[in-house]
């Protein structure tokens, strides 16, 4: 493989990244580079940077030092329909009136609807139904529930059909039932399109069943690799001190992938 | 048929009412608030900054005083330096770590401070200043009836910006992640939203002229499904309460601000009561 086909099929890359707030280091030297097609679980204790590292990646905060690529340019130069946005739904302002297909079609134009055109409300439509919030169209956004929501969110987010997904703690605040639903989704979505996921979160268990590659972060990279690597006892320990739940995954703590 | 008003002079019909040109220069004046504040209004009201219209109501009479003091029309310093204000509270709140309320607090109380300061440095007695205090339908002129076309022209200027200042209003963070220059907006609207609060200030008065802002936004939330919705439904709040109070001040000899502020919280109070909340 050449050096052109390489870079081609790197999706994500992060070279000696440091980000500082004033006196605050958020992250410190980190490199790790994500291949196209990837699911990436970033995990870490509250306060490790991960939040940071997607703000960085989406063009939100501009790093101290270092290098960051999207698709092979600057965050902040990447087309944004080539990238989808999954916050956390609890950041939902549930006074601002919006309906499901409103939340939907600003995922579409990057703007707020003031009109939905036809086209786009079929397109918000179908979205929707794939994600099994059909039933949720012409209902205002303030009543969903944490699930409904995430499945709106999930909808608004694939409806541009982006090549790289980030999803900031999607799992939090939903049943499992919902949980299993959602990593179904992703992983559909993944499958029909070959995009690359990027998803926080606070479950290792989820990291190391649904993720092809796990980022451990503590301020600094401290594993980076398949789960059964990443996730290795060294890696969690150094991380967060403890292996907590970790002790039920049928991990084979071998070295960890040290970075 | 036409709509009979019993007032203390003798009955008046609307057309009568509405033959009158200082009665005809403050619908016209009311009539562009009500748009303005109603486009607006929203916008503030979404973002939390419900506190920002009084704050630059009060700003409004630094600018209004120094006006008085120079011996110039006090609007035409109100407005830069209303503006100057808003551009300084959203300086404030984007470099520092204080909530948008105190940075609004700060300056509302220093613009204050100022307007005494320079009202006290006039050696004759200034009447006008109550004007602008509360407000009189009498004193609209043709100047600044210019004023608000001036200003409801730029605002149609800005109306391919709306989606993207309604996405930001909606999340901050996704429409920053989209690209929308989230911080230019800021500044744009503060200004804005400055203008407007300047020039109601004559119609409505300096004290009541945050409601304008506020209580037409907040009476069309309780029933609108849609962030479109609610800026129609605000501009009709500001737009009947304006024809309404105004038709009670002349009739009934009321303020006029106070007569259209307290059925605008009429309106909202109906529309909280019995509203389902959507």
């Amino acid at each position: 493989m050449n050096a052109a086909e390489s870079t081609a099929r790197i999706a994500v890359e992060v070279k000696e990244l440091t980000v500082r707030f004033g006196d605050h280091l958020a992250l410190e030297n980190v490199s790790l580079s994500v291949p196209h097609g990837a699911f990436v679980a970033i995990v870490g204790p509250n306060g490790a940077g991960k939040s940071t590292l997607l703000k960085v990646l989406l063009g939100l905060v501009t790093p101290t030092a270092g290098e960051v690529r999207v698709f092979g340019s600057p965050p902040n130069r990447v087309d944004p329909q080539k990238v989808g946005y999954v916050p956390q739904f609890k950041t939902l302002d549930r006074t601002f009136p919006a309906l499901a297909e409103e939340l939907v079609v600003s995922g579409l134009r990057r703007s707020w609807p003031v009109r939905i055109a036809k086209e786009e409300y079929e397109a918000a439509r179908r979205v929707l139904e794939r994600v099994g919030a059909g039933h949720l169209l012409g209902r205002t956004v303030s009543r969903f529930s944490g699930g409904e929501l995430q499945r709106v969110y999930l909808a608004r987010a694939f409806v541009r059909r982006p090549d790289l997904v980030m999803l900031d703690e999607p799992a939090t605040g939903i049943d499992m039932l919902g949980e299993a639903d959602m990593y179904r989704l992703l992983e559909d979505y993944q499958k029909e399109t070959g995009a690359t996921l990027l998803m926080i979160t606070h479950d290792w268990e989820a990291a190391y069943h649904h993720a092809t590659h796990v980022v451990v972060l503590n301020r600094r990279l401290v594993g980076f690799g398949p789960p059964e690597r990443a996730l290795s006892e060294r890696c969690l320990r150094e991380a967060f001190g403890h292996v907590g739940h970790a002790h039920g995954i049928s991990l084979s703590f071998g070295g960890g992938d040290r970075a | 048929m036409l709509m009979v008003f019993r007032c203390p002079l003798g009955v008046a019909t609307v057309l009568e009412i509405w033959s009158l040109p200082f009665m005809q220069r403050a619908l016209l004046a009311g009539l562009a608030m009500a748009l303005l504040a109603g486009y607006y209004g929203p916008f503030v009201v979404q973002r939390g900054l419900s506190f920002l219209g009084s704050g630059l109501a009060h700003a409004a009479f630094g600018g209004v005083a120094l006006g008085l003091l120079l011996g110039v029309e006090p609007l035409w310093v109100a407005f830069p330096f209303t503006a100057g204000v808003a551009l300084g509270i959203t300086w404030v709140q984007g470099r520092t770590h204080i909530r948008g309320d105190t940075a609004v607090g700060i300056f509302f109380a220093f613009s204050m401070a100022l307007g005494i300061l320079f009202l006290s440095l006039k050696r004759e007695y200034t009447a006008e200043a109550f004007t602008y205090l509360f407000g009189s339908i009498l004193a609209v002129s043709p100047a600044d009836l210019w004023a608000s076309s001036v200003l409801l022209a730029l605002t149609a200027l800005t109306l391919p910006l709306w989606g993207r200042w309604a996405y930001a209003t909606f999340d901050r963070e996704l429409a920053a992640a989209d690209r929308v220059p989230v911080i230019l907006d800021d500044y744009l609207l503060a200004v804005l939203v400055a203008l407007v609060v300047v020039v109601a200030i004559k119609l409505v008065g300096l004290l009541l002229v945050a409601a304008f802002l506020v209580i037409p936004a907040a009476a069309a939330r309780q029933w609108s499904r849609t962030f479109s919705g609610m800026v129609v439904g605000a501009v009709i709040v500001g737009g009947l309460s304006v024809v309404a109070g105004l038709m009670a001040s002349y009739s009934y000899n009321l303020p006029s601000g106070a007569a259209v502020v307290l059925l605008q919280a009429l309106i909202f109070t109906v529309s909280a009561l019995f509203m389902r909340r959507i």
